[in-house]
């Protein structure tokens, strides 16, 4: 047996140089609570590993641009105990939060949750609903790209050989803004989602819905950012008939799996359901509830 | 390629160890380092037996690299007890019964321990998500908790 190489650099600049000559399959480990349990079934067979988490801007939080700056591997634990976050986006903090046990909390990540690709991801739609981006670092240097175009398929993602998340950035919040994340799992606790949905948006001062973001997890290959579930919001009240055309939206764009968590028709039927209970939990917030 | 020397912390008492990238802290642990107290249920994450905390935080030791230890502080089952004199934590665990084969004993009092070191007085909800990586298919958990309760009333003096 070939060994696994191990490094730990303490700059991107290194971590990317680790990547391009760590052999045939570099892969990078933030909290590993994925990767680690992947390896021990023998489901990747790195070359070298790239510990990620000794880079200070991997596990920064940080003001910019009147919004935040979030390391790719802050842990879910960290990112909970960040009073800013969690007042401007309280509905990405609680799908990070849901995801795990404490022990889990204690490591897992965002770069992780986003890049080990699984379609019921609980961090991602809540990110895609925000409007996040990511910074991303790799042999030609870094670039910028919204969350909802890195998992292009169940364990797949558009991220070239050699690159990496370094960050993500939540833009500035207007006034009146508010999302939420909910998702379906037949137990209370350390389950998968059967559904996720997220719902960020933005009201004026006549309760008029001015902006809106709407992303669901484990109803298709890959979280989906749901643009009809926005547009049935935009310019409304956030009324009866805006939420059923939100429902109506959220279900069609379901192409689900059966299993035995959930059968095609539920999934797209409880698609609807959690888009639009996450919506009036946003609006509530936006309204300063 | 040669094995990784990891320095590291535990129980407060500097130790070093050779490990190859693929071992777990949890391996070091009980294959190199003979700290058998960690126990291993599930070897992914779900069960909690192999709870220790790493610079403080709360982890399970099965989902950590050995190497990952180097220059942290890593605390184990081994050093909850002072000496000879149990931790309130272990006392109340065995006056209360709230185990019957124990594997997954160390874990709870671990990750109970690091509930209490943030929170020292747990509402019975705070408690139950606290440990709910913590799996134990003897007692029906209700013992746990009552054990914890009282251990957590008697450090807070009361
Ligand atoms: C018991 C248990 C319960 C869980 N419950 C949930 C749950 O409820 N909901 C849920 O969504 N997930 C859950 N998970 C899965 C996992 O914890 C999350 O996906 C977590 O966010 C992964 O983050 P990590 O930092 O541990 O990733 P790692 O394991 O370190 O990495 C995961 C993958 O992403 C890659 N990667 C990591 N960081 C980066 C980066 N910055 N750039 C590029 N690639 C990167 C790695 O190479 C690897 O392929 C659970 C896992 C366990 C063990
Ligand atoms: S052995 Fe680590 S969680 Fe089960
Ligand atoms: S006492 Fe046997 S698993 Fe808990």
């Amino acid at each position: 047996m070939t060994q696994i190489q191990f490094t730990a650099p303490t700059s991107v600049k290194a971590a990317v140089r680790c990547l391009a000559e760590g052999g045939k399959n570099p892969k990078v480990l933030a909290g590993g609570t994925d990767l680690l349990v992947q390896l021990r079934a023998g489901r990747v067979k790195p070359s070298t590993i790239v510990d990620i988490k000794k880079i200070p801007e991997l596990k920064q939080i940080k003001a910019e641009k009147g919004g935040f700056r979030i390391g790719a591997a802050v842990a879910g634990a960290e990112l909970s105990a960040h009073p800013g976050v969690k007042k401007a986006w309280p509905g990405l903090v609680e799908g990070f939060d849901l995801i795990g046990s404490t022990q889990i909390q204690g490591r897992a990540s965002l770069g992780g949750n986003l890049c080990n690709g699984s379609p019921a991801a609980d961090s991602v739609p809540a990110l895609i609903a925000a409007g996040a981006t990511c910074k991303i670092a790799g042999p030609k240097g870094t670039r910028e790209a919204n969350v909802e175009t890195i998992v292009i398929g169940p364990g797949k993602t558009s991220l070239k050989k050699g690159e990496f998340i370094v960050s993500f950035f939540l833009p500035k919040r207007p006034r009146r803004s508010g999302d939420a994340y909910l998702r379906l799992i037949p137990r209370t606790e350390m389950d998968i989602a059967v559904v996720g949905a997220g719902v960020s948006l933005s009201i004026d001062s006549k309760g008029v819905c001015t902006d809106a973001r709407v992303s669901l997890g484990a109803v298709a290959p890959t979280p989906l950012l749901v643009k009809a579930g926005a547009k049935a919001l935009i310019g409304t009240k956030v009324d009866d008939a805006a939420l059923a055309a939100l429902a109506a939206a959220a279900s069609a764009a379901c192409k689900p799996i059966d299993d035995k968590r959930g059968t095609i028709v539920y999934r797209t039927k409880v698609a609807g359901v959690l888009a639009r209970r996450a919506a009036l939990i946003a609006l509530d917030r936006a309204k300063g509830k | 390629m040669a094995k990784h020397h990891v320095n590291t912390t535990i129980n407060g008492d500097p130790v070093e160890f050779l490990c190859d990238t693929e071992q777990t802290l949890l391996d070091c642990l009980r294959d190199e380092l003979g700290l058998t107290g960690s126990k291993e249920g599930c070897s992914s994450g779900d069960c909690g037996a192999c709870s220790v905390t790493v610079d403080g935080r709360l982890v399970c030791s099965c989902l950590v690299l050995g190497i990952e230890a180097d220059g942290c502080e890593i605390g184990t089952i081994e050093g909850v007890a002072n000496g000879d004199e149990l931790h309130p934590l272990q006392k109340h665990f065995l006056k209360e019964a709230a185990l019957q084969c124990g594997i997954c004993t160390p874990g709870f009092i671990v990750a109970a321990k690091s509930m209490l070191a943030l929170n020292p007085d747990p509402s019975e909800s705070e408690m139950r998500y606290w440990l709910a990586g913590n799996l134990c298919r003897c007692t029906g958990y209700d013992k746990i908790i009552k054990a914890v309760t009282n251990a957590a009333a008697e450090m807070r003096g009361e």
